[in-house]
């Protein structure tokens, strides 16, 4: 038997290696006490599931493989203090019952799952009832099937306290999945090519999310009954189709919305239950629809954002107006300022006639920019009959912000 | 045939119009290339000048050339000239004309400035627009003699393929907007033009809000080749229908 | 030369030819006389294809123009009103219809010089007197040599040099043996350039043979008087209304 010892009295080191003393991890596993190391390397290793119940270190060197055929969940986490690095985890089975993952933690408080790459995995990582965690400069990508046979990337259930950053995630059902999650942190990470959302988000106070690119998922972002969220300097792209949001608001308050890109999305956002809640410098560029801010959404206050090239700035389904919207850049603005102070003389509507016809009717986008819309819009302009009246940013600004997003 | 093509075509530059036309494009379209940095704000503008003003100029410039030009068919029909030779000829050196016009007055400054795909499919779109109205042109001018009701049913022709047409459309829309239309739609989009051409920069400058509508139809049928050969089909049959029926008249028609 | 088979051509309602056959024979020349609006443009256009018959057929060197252009090689068409191209420069329109005319056969440019149109090569048509479109669409009849000449009112507009030189022109074409066929309303000068007379009025032919002839019928040396005096002897059998012929 092969024993390194670091001179740490309790701490051993155990080498796993395909033709070596000890072949296997689930034997390494065995042999280990808690607080051991186990390093593993290169080759691949297919030993069913591998259960982890014991505080241990796993390092793989060069990116070992972890295959479960397709048959188990490839690693279950029943202890805390559990580092598992440098894997390429792939295979998972596949189940609607127990939810199978290439990671599978539950009360693993103190997790860390750094830098290991995970293919064809039901749930790429799923956490629960565990704090203090991070899952970092991971690598998920899903094989890509209908929404029903794949699970979520990342997904936290009951958690505190994580940090989930600078991870990459491809082609699961939702991206990044926290239910029950607060004070905890996501930050870095792209989401892209998720069957659903980049990122599902619910019940979770407390939260920051920052710096993640969310692009090209099914329905975008999903940020629900939740307060006290900060969501900054994210980049929401590209998600499009008839339910794709960059970011869906549900049932918000006392959150932040602020240095986001929403660029080329069907809906840049869709709010609802949304309120006293900051949309600040943002850009929102090239969407189908900036905003879609419905009725139930108070006291929110739009200002300093940009709205470039969007088809439809705004739209509502309500006549009431309790939010504010001041200070923002909007490229179809008409106006003018004559005293030169770089907001315009006159305010600016952003909620068009047409927009509010696509809203009942979505066929009529076809006519959009044809030359009957350009009648109807104008005469709307002339005399408002549909549009609500007091929906208006009353400063303007005349030149885009520079905000380098 | 290039003999009278090339005598037509002195003509229509000796009138002025084309070159005002040629300098009218080219200086609107420098001139919002100048105001406005965003390259896509610029194609928006121009391609209300492209769905409106190039119909309209092309429809009417040509009604107008052809009853200027009777003393020429007339000429020529003294002549051992066969007669769709003479409108054929015609027809090219207007068309000609025009898409040069267009090309010039649109096409250099967005290469200068760089205008990337949604250039090129507005010119696209103008090019094809240009030449469907002038086929419609050329029908209204054979089936009268007199130039005032020709350039009237030339208007028409313009009228209704920018107005009318798309309020039945939305007619029908909002009658039958509990029935799933996306394919529907297609076809009556089709059959107009100009709403062709409006779909098709749609697809470049409003695809986030086209994909809320379609899903990925309409961008899947019209980004593939199948969608491509479809839309210069159709705008294809579109300019050869009203010429070739007009060329019919023509081939009979007393002067 | 050329033959006109039971020609009817219907203007809605108006028919402006009624069955009207004739033979325009080689050689000879040809007043073409009848009031206004009774048919002779129309026959004329009929038969360079300008108008397409509703009935009937013509033929030129025996074969039928339907749908043919190339015998209209054969033919010089002076109009009653030149329409050019307004823009064209005088020298452009010839270059033109020179370079339309595929192989231009011998070239005669005899009233070009007689008119002196080379001189004027610059100017543009839409600058020009109805005189001087005169003589430029009879410069262009004459151009290319053809067999027949069809001239619709040659000499109206014209000064009355320019209307000499233009006469001894188709004089010494009909000398050379081609068919003249000549439309005008000044007798005099049918008198001397037509050898034949077809007398149209409203669309029917009411009279078609040689001026010798018609004038030892009404007894008259003078083409004028023996026309009016056909006219007359006409419209005591069939034409009620007054005719009026200038």
């Amino acid at each position: 038997m092969l024993l390194h010892s670091y001179g740490f009295a309790q701490s051993s080191r155990w080498v796993v290696q395909p033709n070596g003393k000890i072949p296997s991890i689930k034997q390494a596993i065995a042999l280990a006490e808690a607080g051991d190391t186990i390093l593993v390397k290169p080759g691949i290793y297919r030993e069913g599931n591998i259960l982890i119940d014991k505080s241990l270190v796993l390092i793989g060197e060069n990116k070992p493989i972890i295959d479960a055929a397709f048959k188990h969940e490839v690693i279950t986490v029943r202890a805390r203090h559990v580092n598992i690095s440098g894997f390429k985890i792939i295979n998972s089975s596949v189940a609607s019952m127990h939810d199978p993952a290439g990671i599978g933690a539950e009360e693993a408080d103190f997790l860390i799952v750094r830098k290991n790459e995970f293919y064809g995995t039901f749930f790429g990582i799923h956490i629960s009832n565990s704090h203090h965690i991070t899952v970092a400069d991971n690598t998920l990508k899903a094989l890509m099937r209908s929404d029903h046979e794949t699970g979520n990337g990342i997904h936290l259930w009951q958690c505190s306290n994580a940090v989930i950053k600078n991870n990459f995630i491809h082609g699961h059902r939702d991206g990044i999945y926290f239910e029950f999650v607060t004070n905890s942190v996501i930050d870095g990470n792209v989401s892209e090519g998720n069957l659903r959302y980049g990122l599902h988000f619910m019940f979770s106070n407390d939260d920051d999310y920052t710096n993640n690119i969310f692009k090209d998922n099914g329905a975008g972002v999903a940020v629900m009954y939740t307060k006290n969220v900060k969501m900054v300097n994210n980049r929401f792209e590209k998600n499009w189709g008839p339910s794709a949001y960059g970011l869906l608001l549900k049932d918000i308050r006392d959150s932040f919305v602020e240095n986001n890109l929403f660029d080329q999305n069907t809906i840049g956002i869709y709010m609802e239950g949304t309120s006293r809640t900051s949309f600040k410098n943002n850009v929102f560029s090239k969407n189908g629809w900036a905003i879609k801010l419905q009725a139930s959404c108070d006291d929110n206050i739009f200002s300093e954002n940009n709205f470039q090239s969007n088809t439809f700035d705004m739209v509502t389904n309500g006549t009431m107006v309790l939010n504010t919207i001041s200070h923002n850049y909007w490229d179809k603005y008409q106006g003018y300022d004559l005293n030169r102070d770089g907001i315009g003389d006159i305010p600016f509507r952003p909620v068009n006639l047409y927009a509010m016809i696509v809203e009942r009717i979505p066929t009529a986008v076809l006519l959009w920019r044809s030359f009957l819309v350009f009648l109807l819009d104008r005469a709307e302009r002339i005399m408002p009959a549909v549009t609500p009246e007091n929906l208006k940013d009353d400063f303007p600004r005349m030149k885009p912000y520079d905000f380098n997003l | 045939m290039p003999r009278i093509i090339k005598y037509v075509f002195y003509d229509i530059l000796r009138t002025r119009f084309i070159l005002l036309y040629t300098m009218f494009l080219l200086l609107s379209t420098i001139a919002m290339f100048q105001l406005d940095t965003d390259s896509s704000k610029v194609i928006l503008s121009l391609m209300n000048v492209v769905l409106m003003v190039v119909p309209l100029v092309s429809v009417v410039f040509t009604t107008i050339h052809f009853y200027n030009s009777y003393e020429f068919i007339e000429l020529m029909l003294a002549q051992p000239v066969n007669r769709p030779v003479i409108f054929l000829g015609e027809y090219f050196a207007v068309a000609l004309s025009l898409c040069f016009a267009f090309t010039a007055g649109v096409g250099i400054p967005m290469v200068m400035y760089g205008a990337g795909m949604q250039g090129f499919t507005l010119l696209y779109s103008g090019l094809m627009l240009t030449l469907v109205f002038v086929s419609l042109a050329f029908l209204s001018s054979v089936l009268t003699r007199d130039k005032a009701k020709a350039i009237g049913v030339a208007l028409l022709f313009w009228f209704y393929f920018s107005l009318i047409y798309d309020g039945l459309l939305m007619w029908i829309i909002y009658s039958f907007s509990d029935y799933p239309l996306e394919k529907a739609t297609l076809v009556l989009v089709s059959l107009n033009p100009i709403d062709l051409a409006r779909i098709l920069m749609l697809l470049q400058l409003d695809i986030s809000a086209l994909m809320g509508y379609t899903g990925a139809f309409y961008k899947d049928f019209f980004g593939s080749s199948l969608g491509v050969i479809f839309s210069t089909s159709v705008l294809t049959i579109w300019i050869l229908l009203p010429v070739v029926i007009a060329l019919q008249i023509f081939k009979r028609k007393d002067l | 030369m050329i033959s006109i088979y039971k020609l009817t051509k219907q203007f809605g309602k108006l028919r402006a030819l009624n069955e009207v056959s004739l033979d325009f024979t080689l050689g000879k020349s040809y007043a073409l006389i009848g009031p206004n609006g009774s048919g002779k443009t129309t026959l004329i256009k009929s038969v360079l294809g300008m108008v397409i018959p509703t009935t009937g057929k013509i033929e030129v060197d025996g074969a039928n123009i339907k749908n043919s252009w190339l015998y209209r090689e054969k033919i010089g068409y002076m109009p009653q009103i030149g329409h050019y191209p307004e823009n064209m420069r005088i020298g452009q329109l010839f270059d033109m219809v020179r370079n339309i005319r595929k192989d231009p056969p011998l070239l005669d440019e005899e009233l070009m010089e007689a008119f002196a149109l080379t001189a004027i090569q610059d100017k543009r048509m839409h600058t020009l007197s109805g005189g001087t479109r005169q003589k430029v669409s009879a410069a262009l009849a004459f151009l290319f040599n053809p067999p027949v000449l069809i001239l619709d009112e040659p000499t109206a507009g014209l000064d009355p040099v320019s209307v000499e030189i233009l006469k001894e022109k188709i004089q010494q074409e009909k000398d050379k043996g081609k068919l003249l066929i000549i439309t005008s309303h000044i007798m005099n000068d049918l008198d001397e350039l037509a050898t034949e007379v077809v007398y149209l009025h409203e669309g029917n032919v009411r009279y078609n043979n040689s001026i010798a002839e018609l004038k030892d019928i009404t007894g008259e040396t003078r083409l004028g008087k023996a026309i009016a005096q056909m006219i007359r002897s006409l419209e005591k059998k069939v034409i009620p209304e007054a005719i009026n012929l200038k």
